[in-house]
């Protein structure tokens, strides 16, 4: 009973749960690009500026 | 005849957010920024930021890694119960996971972006809470919290070495305020949640040694805490912004202290002292790390 394939209703749920997911995911990975490109500007201007 | 099947839905985010303890993050966030903010010496605000973020995903992964190892125990407290594992919202091992990455990521990053031995204190603080306190020490002895509250006492520390890259006295003393601080914060609690505690067999000292012992502990704390948070001030490492604050703040959680030391609980009893001291604690450490901050930006713009 359990493994029976879903109706539209609980699908729908599923599904809903999973984009809800995935869109915090996204933006926690999008954040964490942002900041890593930000870190690595940061340390090579601090190079940079260090051999002048 | 209709089937009812339960549909096991993928756990929520914001369950996976309540595996982080938002709220002891909120005062891990603060006294990590704190320890940052007071340091001498300066730090590029995104590498800060970092830092901060290392810290609090940190906490964040050491906490869902306890409420993994501790799901059964909190099924059984009704200050728990509700939480995503006990009440059957989440799989165990998501937990685990979950708790894993956010433990090693947060190290990973901390040490490729801000600095190795922040990331080292970093480590070593997760693997505190959660293997030496949760695991080892929780369960066996009534010191649980005593030595475990030396989980807490780390950011502070992480973040001073986040700026300066080293260890010296005052960020080991900012260690040692949180750790005096936690016995008589979480004996008050304990207090007046004790029997909740008792029927998980989770040994806290007013269950083990009673309420007296209990109270005559929190009581000694409170009077070894009110001199050690005056010694940055001694030894030159603050102004008297922060003496003074902390003298006051200090006085107030000694008086409250003697209040909850010398007294025995009633049948039925509201426990107000004791939540009362509770409130207060935290709303001390607060002021008291915001003060630390405070006399740093007053000394470096010249006003002490």
């Amino acid at each position: 009973m359990m493994n029976d394939p879903l109706d539209k209703e609980q699908s729908e749920l599923y599904r809903a749960r999973q984009r809800s997911r995935n869109k915090v995911l996204g933006a926690v990975l999008i954040s964490l690009a942002v900041l890593f490109f930000a870190i690595s500007i940061v340390k090579i201007a601090a190079q940079a500026g260090g051999t002048h | 005849m209709d089937s009812v099947r339960t549909l096991t839905l993928p756990a929520e985010w914001r369950d996976f957010f309540a595996l982080t303890k938002p709220r002891v993050m909120t005062l891990v966030i603060f006294t990590g920024l704190c320890g940052l903010l007071a340091a001498p010496g300066s730090i590029h605000p995104v590498i800060a930021f970092t830092a901060i973020l290392c810290i609090a995903v940190g906490a964040g992964g050491a906490a869902a890694l306890n409420q993994w190892w501790e799901a059964d125990i909190d099924a059984g407290m009704k200050r728990t119960a509700q939480r995503p594992l006990p009440a059957g919202r989440m799989e165990r091992t998501s937990a685990r996971d979950f708790g894993f990455a956010l433990a090693g990521g947060s190290v990973m990053v901390m040490g490729l972006g801000v600095g190795w031995l922040a990331a080292a204190i970093l480590a070593v603080s997760i693997f505190y809470y959660s293997w030496i306190y949760t695991v080892w020490l929780k369960p066996r002895t009534p010191q649980n919290i005593v030595i475990g509250g030396g989980a807490g006492a780390f950011p502070p520390m992480i973040g001073w070495v986040a700026v300066t890259g080293d260890v010296t006295l005052m960020p080991v003393l900012l260690f040692l305020i949180i750790f005096m601080w936690t016995p008589p914060h979480f004996w008050a609690l304990a207090l007046f949640v004790q029997t909740d505690y008792a029927k998980v067999g989770i040994p806290m000292m007013p269950v083990v040694a009673g309420e007296r012992s209990t109270r005559r502990q929190i009581l000694i704390y409170a009077l070894l805490l009110l001199p050690l948070t005056l010694v940055p001030w001694w030894i030159g490492g603050t102004g008297a912004i922060y003496g003074w604050s902390a003298l006051v703040l200090g006085l107030v959680f000694v008086a409250l202290s003697f209040k909850v030391g010398l007294r025995q609980s009633a049948p039925d009893d509201a426990m107000k002292p004791e939540k009362r001291l509770f409130a207060y604690s935290i709303l001390y450490l607060f002021v008291l790390f915001g003060m630390l901050v405070g006399d740093r930006l007053a000394t470096v713009q010249g006003w002490q």
